[in-house]
């Protein structure tokens, strides 16, 4: 055993207890991140409460310069949004899922899948910038609009920048359903079209419902192309109609303002108040969709024997 | 019950809906990338590619944006790359299913899905004033890592489980510690999967503007950064830029800065798929 | 005096099941020991505690002593590194490492920290002759390990831990993959290895076992029915189970 005494030298046990260490910490970092994050939100945005009674911030008016924070037409003007944009991704991300995953010859997978996920990889300043130039002003002449910078505009982009996230999620879903569970099916002598919706689609469910989920909060967190493109009007929405007019959403006017007030400011203690909102919106809408991706398969797979 | 006749129909015409839907979704990508390309051609030239913003940015070239994106890329990964594995590794090879793996995990998922203006936000809190970086490089490239994280973390993740359990026996049992095991069998076969993951993270690091709007970018800065103290331009805060913020700007530039900024997003996702589907089509195992 | 020597030893999985239950067993070095039983009868387990790759496992529960040269293997301060360079395991299914045939074989030593060329090289020879398959491999060996066929693949985890010089060698289920030409070449080398090394082989089959065996231990659920000199065992078992078992009546 002689060539082996000069093993587990100090050092090098050493060494890999390091490793290890940083392993671990690396490990729990991700807990430490989100932590962090939500404690300088809240060290930055709960001034904002005191400065600015609760009341006025919860009212309809916002306009700084005067020391209006009414953050009511910013969450107005979100929620319009990502409504109408979950209006498009979800059906265009479900059906285009189940298309992949179900219909299309294998080919035709391989190739779109990659192609619809680079979609995912477009910057959104890009798309917001195509939206500027190309879809607004179409939008504007096709529907006699004063101005084509609206919520309808960033409804759209942002149901297509959704997109790919439902149907990636929604057709890895779609995808894990067993074969064994359509056979079946099509031997009882359903069409493939009653097995999708009766069989495949209710047994991947949860996958799909996730698929939503991390959609919406895609569009929701989406900053610059809406910045770009709805107009940055802070007009509460009260109804249908607004969806032609230009809104404002709360990404977009931290994006838009916090480059100009001064540190410290009410101005800025409101903003990061808006950021903890947000952060809220993506926990709630995160953990929701997280309770599904826990049913993992487990990798328990027995020592060799 | 319907007639097999009617479902025949209701079956062809549900597969056709699916069909245009689908195409509804790929034709605007392949058109938006197509329809940059042949807009942003005619402005690409060397002048402008290696030159200088001059006259207010309406003439000249967008280099100091090129190195702003490429320095915070490669900031971004210097703290996101052995973080994102070191956290993947201990997912996979050390963490057992229990409460604290499972917290773990939640707030992966909750980083990935946070805005990234909240980042932007928590990078002008945290690196900008509190630690006092000011607006740089390094605080945009530490808040960029922290979003780039979970993108890294799950990818690299995937690869390591992809390895299958029996190299790990088989290594134990010859008297690796687990260390060298991961170290010399693990990492080695998943690194075509890791890096795919390192470049698909890297290349949202290089797209993104809101979490940089406030970190790093420099409205307009005719000199390249000479440290990591130093604010940059980047390509996308530039585009935005100059398609928002600067009236008479010729179209022609700024398509030719959203084309070199999606050549530059798209190399890389190339790239990281292409390493995969080569790796995948070599594997032993 | 025995090489191992396990006393009223038990073994609990996390689900439950009592795997091994006080197992007392001599293991004599320099011959064949041959684990036989019907499947789940903790055969693996029982060879798993003796290099401890039940480490890996969740075992909830354990106790009894386990010794190799009197040295206490399961207590928590062995070097475990150590032990299991001392006790090599060939498992059922034919695992190469994603190397060339001669990394495989050097891997063990490497992670030992040996770095001599010379003593490497000589290593990958020595342990191919051992287990009879450097004439088939001695021009390739940087080829891939994954391209040799599955009766080579087999030997060469034989030679992988033949390279690390061990005392005892651990075969479990080694041929039960293979054809009957590379399970002869694998049995026959068993032979030859016994001389230098202790064996403890659990075979794919009762004729496996009869064919190989010196010292025969029929497992039956966890439970140790009966201990014998191979000739004795199966030509004149002394428990009806055992009997039983070898006749083929369960199994
Ligand atoms: N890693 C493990 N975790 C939990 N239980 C296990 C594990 N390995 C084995 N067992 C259980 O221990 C018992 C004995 O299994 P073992 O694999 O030792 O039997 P065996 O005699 O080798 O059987 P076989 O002939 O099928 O290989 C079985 O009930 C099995 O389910
Ligand atoms: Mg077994």
């Amino acid at each position: 055993m002689s060539i082996f005494q000069n093993f587990i030298n100090s050092s090098h046990s050493k060494r890999e207890f390091l490793i290890t260490l940083f392993i671990k910490i690396a490990g729990y970092s991700a807990i430490v991140f989100v932590g962090m994050i939500f404690i300088f939100l809240l060290l930055e945005g709960l001034p904002a409460v005191q400065k600015v009674n609760l009341t006025s911030l919860v009212s309809s008016r916002w306009y700084p310069i005067e020391d209006y924070f009414g953050i009511l037409p910013l969450i107005g003007g979100s929620i319009i949004i990502t409504l109408g944009a979950t209006l498009i991704a979800v059906p265009f991300g479900i059906g285009s899922a189940v298309y992949l995953s179900e219909i299309a010859p294998h080919w035709v997978r391989e190739l779109l899948k990659p192609l619809v996920e680079i979609l995912g990889g477009l910057p959104s300043v890009v798309l917001g910038f195509l939206g500027m130039l190309v879809l607004s002003p179409f939008l504007r002449k096709l529907l006699d609009l004063p101005t084509g910078l609206t919520a309808f505009t960033g409804a759209i982009l942002l149901g297509g920048i959704a997109i790919p996230t439902v149907m990636s999620v929604a057709e890895d879903a779609l995808d894990a359903v067993p074969r064994s569970y359509r056979d079946a099916s099509l031997a009882m002598g359903a069409t493939e079209w009653q097995t999708i919706w009766r069989v495949t689609v209710p047994a991947a469910r949860s996958g799909v419902l996730t698929a939503i989920m991390l959609g919406i909060g895609r569009a929701i967190g989406e900053t610059m192309t809406v910045m770009m493109v709805t107009g940055n009007a802070p007009i509460l929405p009260r109804g249908i109609g607004n969806l032609f007019s230009p809104v404002r959403t709360m990404t977009a006017t931290i994006a838009a303002e916090m480059g100009e007030v001064a540190n410290g400011s009410v101005h800025y203690h409101v903003l990061f108040l808006i950021g903890i909102v947000l952060f809220l919106i993506s926990l709630a809408v995160n953990i929701t969709a997280s309770t599904v991706i826990f049913r993992q398969k487990k990798r328990q797979e027995r020592i060799l024997s | 019950m319907k007639s097999s006749h009617m479902r025949h129909r209701q079956q062809q015409f549900g597969f056709s809906l699916l069909t245009l839907m689908t195409l509804f979704t790929v034709i605007p990508i392949a058109g938006v990338v197509i329809y940059i390309l042949i807009l942003g051609t005619p402005a690409i030239n060397w002048e402008f590619l290696t030159g200088f913003p001059r006259e207010g940015m309406r003439a000249g070239g967008i280099w100091p944006a090129i190195v702003g994106t490429f320095y915070l890329t490669l900031g971004t990964s210097v703290f996101a790359v052995p973080f994102g594995i070191g956290a993947a590794i201990y997912l996979s090879e050390y963490a057992s299913d229990n409460r604290a793996t499972q917290l773990i995990r939640i707030a992966i998922i909750n980083l990935a899905g946070i805005p990234s203006v909240v980042y932007g936000l928590f990078g002008l809190g945290l690196f900008v004033l509190f630690l006092n970086f000011g607006t740089s490089i390094l605080a945009g490239s530490l808040t960029l890592s922290i979003m780039t994280l979970p993108v890294i973390i799950s990818t690299t993740e995937e690869a390591l489980r992809a390895v299958p359990q029996a190299f790990r026996t088989v290594s134990i049992s010859v008297g690796a510690t687990k260390w060298q095991t991961i170290r010399r069998i693990v990492l080695p076969q998943a690194l075509p999967g890791i890096l795919t993951g390192v470049i698909l993270g890297l290349e949202r690091a290089a797209g993104e503007t809101a979490p940089i709007l406030f970190t790093v970018a420099a409205f307009f800065l005719p000199r390249l950064p000479n440290s990591p103290l130093d604010a940059t331009m980047a390509l996308p805060y530039h585009l935005y830029v100059i398609s928002t913020q600067v009236p008479g700007m010729p179209i022609k530039i700024q398509y030719g800065t959203a084309l070199v900024l999606l050549v530059f997003v798209l190399s890389m996702n190339i790239i990281a798929t292409s390493i995969r589907s080569r790796a995948r089509a070599r594997r032993q195992w | 005096m025995n090489k191992i020597s396990i006393q009223n030893y038990s073994l609990q999985y996390s689900d439950g099941t009592e795997s091994l239950r006080n197992i007392s067993l001599e293991i004599p070095a320099n011959q064949i020991t041959v684990v036989f039983g019907p499947a789940g009868g903790g055969k693996s387990s029982l060879l798993r505690v003796l290099n401890r790759l039940n480490d890996l496992a969740d075992v909830i529960h354990q106790e009894g002593n386990v010794y190799l040269d009197s040295v206490d293997i399961l207590s928590n301060k062995l070097d475990v590194i150590n032990l299991r360079r001392q006790v090599g395991m060939v498992f059922a299914r034919p695992v190469v490492l994603p190397f060339s045939i001669r990394q495989n074989l050097t891997y063990g030593l490497e992670v030992a920290g040996e770095k001599d060329t010379e003593r490497l090289n000589y290593a990958v020879e020595n342990s191919l002759h051992k287990a009879a398959l450097w004439e088939e491999v001695k021009d390739r060996l940087d080829d891939p390990a994954i391209a040799l066929s599955g009766g080579q693949q087999q030997r060469l985890c034989l030679a992988r831990v033949l390279a690390l010089e061990p005392e005892v060698i651990l075969l479990d289920e080694p041929t039960s993959g293979l054809d009957p030409i590379s399970t002869g070449k694998v049995e026959a080398s068993l032979q030859d290895l016994k001389r230098d090394y202790t064996i403890i082989l659990v075979p794919h089959s009762v004729q496996q076992a009869a064919r190989t065996a010196d010292l025969a231990v029929f497992l039956l659920q966890g439970e140790l029915v009966e201990t014998a000199r191979g000739e004795v065992m199966f030509t004149n078992p002394q428990d009806q189970r055992t009997e039983d078992y070898i006749q083929g009546r369960f199994g």
